[in-house]
């Protein structure tokens, strides 16, 4: 079956010949209309549509955005706060990067909706330090926007205000935990929170409840405000409602950014029509479907089982390039949708050496406060490393399980799965790899073959 | 402290945005490191004294969070990006160039002074895999070959030259 075309919602306008992340040129494409109509309504009803939408979270976690918002303490009499997450940190994901550079305003006008919906009058955008020009420009969107009577104090003349500040990082990706997040911006080692009692929504920021969601969920709250949550729950599949932004790198021919009605491409359409298929001469071999954290697939597998569609279960058998990339599609197949990063590896790929690329993220990234994760993560990092730097042993694949075993659920956050699961996975597919590759790297390494760890 | 007066204005403006002054740190460690290249001790004690903490709080951020130096880096900063996307795609060979054309190590200050080349985790732009960030500017696709020819500009002076912010 051909690929479906793709439905760019949140890019509609990147890539547009001449298309400027200026103010004039938004309004000149419609923008903050949406949000004029906004603040003409009732706050509760722009909460109910984006709960009738059923947007989930962007960002990773797929968490419904309206039962997030509906979480959040509104009785406390203290200032509510929302918290964007544009830290992408996630290996594998660069879609708010487009977003942040290229169409600014989109993401102010949905910030601006998502304030006057849940009464915030200040936002702070956390954003990745490796975004240096991202954060200029999006102070710049700010000032404008501020300029023209959108941000800050009685915008539209509505008696409602809110400022929106750009907060920089500093290189860590713990930062897009959202406790961690938090703890960064209060001038802190992002040391995520433990929750309970830390929920963001009760207890966040200066422990006043906070709402904190990805970039690219508060553009798709522009889009929900605009055509209402019914329509827009219409769009993508039920339980997967929208569109999605998928990242593509790797080893396929047209690696870049895709916008797809949720659950609407499967993952062989994506890689092979979509994104042109293996590079010359080459097969796929892995896919990670949802940025490094998710668990690895391995071409060739099949999986089987029961799905709701409807109000009936039935039966699935899917190939790997059967499997809709929508949340419930893959976490079905046991592993996840994630912030939407699909990284891409063929057959020149040594599994061994691209989980030893990965366990030294995890190791320079834990943020060190949980034995489990600080410590496995290290192992993890050791061992992988030995095996392709020093010596390589059969059984170092089970020592390497035995490892990631102890830390996943024995850790504050859920860095301590995010670490986990890559080995997991790899293990369980590639094991046989593990047991050979002492035999496998002694023979001579093919031209192009690159070095990973 | 020796702190330029745009430096210094940029302080006072950001403390504001913050119902807490400890939340400025991390914008108040950027603009000092953009101004004097790196955190030195003097600078720990002078960021806490603004915001009105102990040193402790500072240097405990600038030990933890990957983007702040404790000495100063070479005249540019090549930043090449380490994690999956890029390393499948060459990464590690880019860096390895960049190590080459200036006989220097990671993490040290090239014998002239020039540059210092570093591997970073991931900088976001896995689609255009392998990245490099020299200063604020992201370059993509760079391959050995691209790689030289940025070394070879940076050598005569004529890659762009990009302020710190």
């Amino acid at each position: 079956m051909a690929a479906p075309e793709q439905r760019r919602i949140i890019f509609r306008h990147i890539d547009e010949p001449g298309y400027t992340n200026d103010l004039a040129c938004y309004q000149r494409n419609g923008g903050y209309e949406v949000l004029r109509k906004a603040v003409l309504r009732k706050p509760e009803e722009l909460i109910d549509e984006v709960k009738k939408s059923g947007l989930r979270g962007r960002g990773g976690a797929g968490f419904p955005c309206g039962v997030k918002w509906s979480l959040l303490d509104r009785k406390s009499g203290k200032p509510i706060y929302l918290v964007v997450n544009a830290d992408e940190s996630e290996p594998g994901t660069f879609k708010d990067r487009y977003i942040i550079y290229k169409d600014p305003h989109q993401l102010i006008e949905g910030i601006m909706i998502t304030c006057f919906a849940n009464k915030v009058e200040r936002t702070y955008i956390y954003i990745r330090g490796e975004f240096p020009d991202g954060a200029t420009i999006l102070e710049k969107a700010i000032a404008e926007a501020r300029a023209a009577n959108l941000v800050g104090p009685n915008i539209l003349g509505s008696g409602y205000g809110c400022e929106i500040y750009v907060h920089r990082g500093a290189g860590a990706y713990i930062c897009g935990e959202e406790t961690g997040l938090i703890e960064s911006l209060e001038g802190k080692r992002p040391y995520p929170r433990i929750k309970p009692p830390y929920f963001p929504a009760v207890l966040g920021l200066y422990q006043c409840p906070t709402i904190v969601n990805n970039v690219e969920t508060l553009c798709h709250v522009k889009h929900i405000a605009d055509m209402g949550g019914d329509a827009y729950a219409k769009i993508g599949t039920p339980g997967n409602t929208g569109t999605r932004i998928l990242c593509v790198s790797g080893h396929v021919q047209r690696p870049g950014y895709y916008e797809f009605e949720v659950g609407r491409v499967t993952l062989g359409q994506l890689l092979n029509e979509v994104c042109g298929g293996p590079l010359p001469g080459r097969t796929f071999k892995a896919v990670i479907p949802g940025g490094s954290s998710a668990k690895i697939l391995k071409f060739g597998e099949r999986f089987k089982g029961k799905r709701k569609v409807g109000a009936e279960m039935v039966d699935y058998d899917w190939g790997l390039e059967d499997v809709p990339m929508d949340f419930d599609s893959l976490g079905m197949i046991g592993t996840m949708g994630g912030s939407g990063g699909v990284i891409v590896m063929d057959d020149s790929v040594s599994m061994v050496e691209a989980l030893g690329n990965i366990n030294a993220f995890y190791s320079h990234e834990s943020c060190g406060q949980c034995t489990p994760c600080r410590e496995g993560s290290l192992w993890m990092k050791k061992i992988t490393g030995r095996m392709v730097h020093g010596e390589a042993r059969p059984e170092d694949g089970a020592l390497l399980k035995s490892v990631a075993d102890q830390i996943a659920g024995r850790t504050i956050c859920a860095f301590g799965e995010a670490c986990a699961w890559p080995t997991q996975s790899f293990i369980a597919k590639f094991g046989e790899e593990f047991k050979g590759y002492a035999e496998a790297k002694k023979k001579p390494r093919g031209d192009g073959v690159p070095e990973l760890v | 402290m020796n702190l330029q007066a745009e430096t210094l204005r940029r302080i006072d403006e950001v403390i504001p945005h913050y119902p807490v002054k400890r939340s400025a740190a991390l914008p108040l460690l950027h603009f000092v490191q953009e101004d004097q290249g790196f955190i030195s001790s003097e600078a720990v004690e002078w960021i806490a004294a603004k915001l009105e903490l102990q040193p402790i709080n500072i240097q405990e951020l600038v030990t933890f969070y990957p983007m702040f130096r404790q000495k100063p880096a070479g005249k540019r900063h090549i930043k090449v990006c380490r994690t999956l996307s890029c390393a499948i795609m060459g990464g590690y060979r880019t860096c390895a160039e960049f190590q080459k054309q200036f006989s220097t190590g990671l993490g040290g200050v090239s014998p002239g002074g020039e540059v210092t080349v570093e591997f970073v985790e991931c900088l976001a732009s896995c689609g255009t895999a392998p990245v490099v960030m020299i200063d604020d500017e992201l370059h993509e696709k760079v391959d050995a070959a691209k790689a030289r020819d940025l070394c070879d500009r940076i050598k005569a002076g004529t890659a762009t030259a990009v302020p710190s912010r």
